[in-house]
């Protein structure tokens, strides 16, 4: 592949600037779910963008890795295109759109459908690394919390909407126990993922570049979705199947798809889709619901 | 049938194609040139050197002309440039009263030792448009009279004076273009001294520590001094601006008077060990303020107590705003109590960075497909299952704001 541009080290970082990114990185692999400070670098993308992200890819990747990058659980959306694009051109490494044959996957917002295979890296763009952050938004106030092991509020939030709501209103960036001793923010992946965390043979990094923190669940680390006993956490489900592949387990999003308001159903997950797909050929689609107009 | 709303690699490449094209403009008008930006538009990539934290006015000129005059954009592009650059060390301290200063004022002695410098300023200046400077009626000045102004003859283009440095050809990066800053002066003691001596204003010690640097390291809060000042001089300037006025609207008042404003040229020197002695490496310019502000009992006699701002290059309005708003912060330090928001340490210092505040604002333009979805489906069955009290407080935000 060609230079992207002469007078950038490789991976876009500078070796010492990947250096604070690896340290951080193996304090946090240590520490699961603690978030570790690390001086973050301004990369070439805005800031909410993915660059915690992208910098812990640029830090880790080599020329023999096989780098997948998704947004919105799909190849092809415009920021995942984007990012893919500069971390092929700057570290020549090899891209795929296959969940299995990538060596790294940086994501934001979902954990592939695929099942995750020990050796492989998961890197998630992560906008606000404290799950305490809404709840109260001194950093000073919540590093006490976490080091005090005091989730008390994040338990009163979570009763509050049960007792407004009848169940635990958050769809997504649904707090989770890691190692039975930090409270993590899984990053705004829709809670149907969180599970995917728990005991998962990969290692998962969380890179906040704004915020400035790094974090990880080490490969089959415990990850406890917060819950109550009588109020179970719930991953939930569609109660759709994909309009192209007929995927009744995988997360949709919906598309609307004229102006009366019709909506159909297809995976998030476009890898995912359209390998079921090429596998399903000739083979009978399992009938998709239409949705009433 | 779907309609694809997932972009790709295609509209990507057209749309920077379109910005290249918006940037140009109608090709019938010249091109702007890194020399016209840096020269004609000089407060602009004066902002962008110092939000930018990079002291190098060509890079500054050519992130305006790139950013289309998005000044924001441009110190965006000027930080991400700094950020792949690796630290060789720190520079000795900037001595700033010996700076040769373009301008000098105060607002609290009428004159004072070394005087008051004018220079160019906006101040007193009617803001009448001037058509002159139209692109219709345009002529040139009297050759040499803003030389005269300052009290010398006129000179030739290009010609240095004696004791300036020479123009190095810049090497891309570090200070570049010493010496444009006027007439050489004598060094100015900083006029906050005439206090000092009588005791009326509090001592500033060195508490010898090495400062820190926010650009390399992450720190906890609170910060140290130095560290919430180095986070004050990268911060935006709208937004410290507005936080010193909210000062003087009563939320966190300080009363301050400037006792000194400067802008000057340094010397930056850097200490080399293999020669054991430090050596000017660049010049730069650098705009300083201090304010002198409501006094404190101290053990009994109350003294001023102060705040201050430093900022590279010509940039007064927030060399001021600055100030202000250090002092502002020191709320907690003189047992003040924190009212405002200018006072609250945490709030200012993590809000004020225009680089991180543009990108997470801008990033809601990504799509968030999948968060929608699942606050849909939940939606959806929140409605259909109305298990809670359905009190109506789940109207507003809910805390966990979309990300």
């Amino acid at each position: 592949m060609a230079r992207y541009r002469t007078g950038l080290n490789y991976a876009y970082l500078s070796e010492d600037a990947k250096r604070v990114v690896r340290r951080a990185l193996l304090k946090a692999v240590a520490i699961p779910g603690f978030q570790v400070p690390f001086s973050g670098r301004e990369m070439p993308m805005p800031y909410g963008w993915g660059t915690g992200g992208v910098q812990v890819t640029a830090s880790l990747i080599g020329p023999g890795d096989v780098l997948k990058v998704i947004d919105q659980g799909a190849d092809d959306t415009t920021n995942a295109v984007s990012i893919r694009d500069f971390l092929a051109k700057t570290a020549f490494c090899r891209v795929t759109e296959e969940t299995g044959e990538a060596t790294i996957i940086q994501t934001r917002h979902r954990i592939p459908e695929t099942p995750l295979k020990e050796g492989q890296i998961m890197v998630y763009q992560v906008p606000i690394p404290d799950p305490l952050r809404f709840l109260e938004p001194k950093l000073e106030e919540n590093r006490a919390l976490h080091a005090l092991r005091e989730y008390g509020i994040l338990y009163v939030k979570l009763y509050e909407d049960v007792t407004r709501h009848g169940e635990i209103a958050q769809s997504y960036d649904y707090p989770a126990m890691v190692n039975r001793r930090y409270a993590m923010s899984p990053s705004p992946i829709p809670r149907f993922d969180n599970p995917k965390l728990r005991l998962s043979p990969a290692l998962h990094l969380f890179g906040a570049g704004r915020e400035k923190r790094v974090y990880a669940v080490p490969p089959h680390c415990e990850v406890e979705s917060l819950a109550f006993s009588d109020y179970p956490f719930r991953a939930g489900e569609s109660g759709h199947r994909c309009e192209l592949c007929g995927d009744g387990e995988s997360f949709l999003d919906e598309m609307v798809v004229d102006d009366a308001g019709g909506r159909v159903f297809v995976c998030s997950d476009s890898a995912h889709c359209r390998r079921r797909r090429e596998s399903l050929q000739g083979a009978e689609l399992p009938r998709a619901e239409k949705e009433e107009k | 049938m779907y309609v694809a709303v997932k972009g790709g690699e295609k509209a990507i490449k057209s749309a920077h194609a379109l910005l290249s094209e918006a940037r140009r403009g109608p090709l019938d008008i010249p091109e702007i040139s890194q020399g016209q930006i840096r020269h004609q538009l000089g407060l602009a990539v004066e902002r962008v050197m110092a939000e930018g934290s990079l002291y190098a006015p060509k890079l500054a000129a050519l992130a305006v002309k790139q950013a289309r005059g998005d000044l924001v954009e441009a110190i965006f592009l000027l930080r991400a440039t700094r950020g792949t650059f690796p630290t060789w060390g720190y520079s000795e301290p900037l001595d700033s009263s010996a700076a040769r200063a373009k301008r000098r004022i105060s607002g609290t002695w009428k004159d004072l030792p070394g005087g008051q410098i004018l220079g160019a300023t906006f101040d007193y200046s009617h803001r009448l448009l001037d058509f002159e400077l139209g692109d219709v009626a345009r002529h040139s000045r009297p050759l040499g009279e803003a030389e005269e102004a300052r009290g010398e003859g006129p000179r030739v283009p290009g010609e240095r004076e004696p004791g300036q440095a020479r123009e190095r050809e810049p090497g891309e990066t570090g200070a570049q273009e010493p010496g444009e800053t006027g007439p050489s002066l004598e060094a100015l003691p900083r006029a906050a001294r005439i206090l000092l001596g009588e005791g009326l204003l509090e001592t500033e010690s060195d508490d010898g520590e090495t400062p820190g640097d926010l650009t390399r390291r992450t720190y906890p809060f609170p910060y140290s001094r130095e560290l919430r000042l180095q986070s004050l001089a990268r911060a935006d300037e709208g937004f410290l601006l507005s936080l010193a006025y909210s000062t003087q609207r009563g939320f966190g008042s300080t009363h301050p008077f400037v006792a000194e404003l400067r802008i000057g040229t340094v010397k930056v020197e850097f200490w080399a060990p293999e020669l054991g002695f430090p050596v000017t490496v660049a010049e730069m310019e650098i705009t300083e303020c201090e304010t002198v502000n409501q006094f404190r009992g101290n053990g009994g006699r109350p003294r001023f107590t102060r705040g201050y701002g430093l900022v590279m290059g010509d940039n007064e309005r927030k060399a001021l705003a600055l100030a202000m708003v250090e002092r502002a912060l020191r709320a907690p330090e003189y047992e003040e109590g924190v009212k405002g928001p200018a006072q609250d340490e945490e709030f200012v210092l993590s809000h004020g960075d225009n680089v991180e505040a543009y990108g997470f604002v801008s990033h809601v333009k990504l799509p968030h497909y999948v968060d929608f979805q699942a606050e849909l489906s939940l939606l959806r069955s929140l409605r259909e299952n109305p298990g809670g009290t359905g009190d109506g407080f789940g109207e507003e935000g809910d805390g966990d704001g979309a990300l």
